[in-house]
């Protein structure tokens, strides 16, 4: 149990839990409509509604756009559920400087539609349907993530 | 893809299931940048549970939805995820960690943090649809 503590300090319950019901909206998007439900790719389509570049106007995300918008409101709405009626009540917030927020959101946003997929995208999607390339692109970014994080925690 | 219609029902099995998802990462505190940087430095392996519990229940209704029923229950077609492997998906994951790595937000969290009052999180918002700009204003297509 010892050791269970340690790699779990904050304890692990509603890790696992959070994660099953994650796969549960996954899982309920796909069997009620068919539809694959990453989610970096809302930040792609949502600009083919402004910019008239060729490459936003690309059916797979002039056809998308609504229903990804309609996914990510739902993910604020379940956000403020949990955080009405199951949390302290208390609202979110981070210590992390603006700076690195924005600089790292970039990176975030650029990377995962230059690579087709972020964590969920390739993480739980890609993963949950065997393909092989999903797992190179999650290693590879597991690998730059812990990379950047550390040298981060090391020297800021 | 091409012709996808969002009837007022397919319209609200896709907000519960977003609500889903973004209750479990809430629930998961993977909305928080400060755990997500934690796990990235070995100090807490929650999030491998989090990433497990998706991936598993994923895997099921993906591999026993399409055989259990001949159409999603709402009419359309089972999508499938395609992702190849080259270098665009090389470069764009490294270049993604690297941005997660420095501050510990990825999409879904970036727009399900909004619902619980981080409005910080709004900064990497930004950052992320301008990085998504960017991206679609240097491809080629």
């Amino acid at each position: 149990m010892d050791h269970i503590a340690s790699l779990f300090p904050l304890g692990w319950a509603h890790y696992l839990a959070g994660g099953l019901l994650i796969g549960a909206g996954v899982a309920l998007l796909f069997v009620c409509t068919g539809l694959v439900g990453g989610m970096s790719t809302v930040f792609s389509s949502t600009w083919s509604f402004v910019v008239r570049r060729p490459f936003f106007q690309q059916a797979r995300f002039t056809d998308s756009r609504v229903w990804r918008l309609v996914y990510a409101a739902g993910l604020v709405l379940g956000a403020l559920v949990w955080w009405l009626g199951f949390s302290d009540g208390a609202p979110g917030s981070t210590d992390i400087p603006a700076w690195q927020l924005l600089l790292g959101g970039v990176l975030v946003g650029y990377g995962a539609r230059l690579g087709n997929g972020c964590t969920s995208g390739h993480g739980i999607c890609g993963l949950g349907s065997l393909q092989l390339p999903s797992l190179g692109a999650v290693l590879t970014f597991m690998a730059t993530a812990f990379l950047v994080a550390n040298l981060m925690g090391r020297f800021a | 893809m091409s012709g996808f219609t969002l009837s007022p029902l397919k319209a609200l099995a896709v907000l519960a299931s977003g609500a889903l998802f973004g209750f479990g990462l809430s629930l998961s505190t993977m909305v928080r940048p400060e755990v997500v940087l934690g796990f990235l430095r070995f100090q807490d392996m929650g999030l491998m549970l989090v990433m497990g519990g998706a991936v598993v229940v994923t895997l099921l209704a993906y591999r026993f939805g399409p055989k259990l029923l001949r159409l999603p229950l709402l009419g359309g077609y089972f999508h499938q995820h395609v992702s190849a492997w080259n270098r665009d998906t090389l470069l764009g994951a490294a270049l993604f960690g690297a941005g997660w790595g420095l501050c510990g937000v990825c999409p879904g969290p970036a727009i399900a943090g909004l619902g619980t009052g981080n409005w910080d999180l709004l900064w990497a918002l930004a950052g992320i649809a301008l990085g998504a700009l960017l991206q679609g204003l240097r491809a080629r297509t």
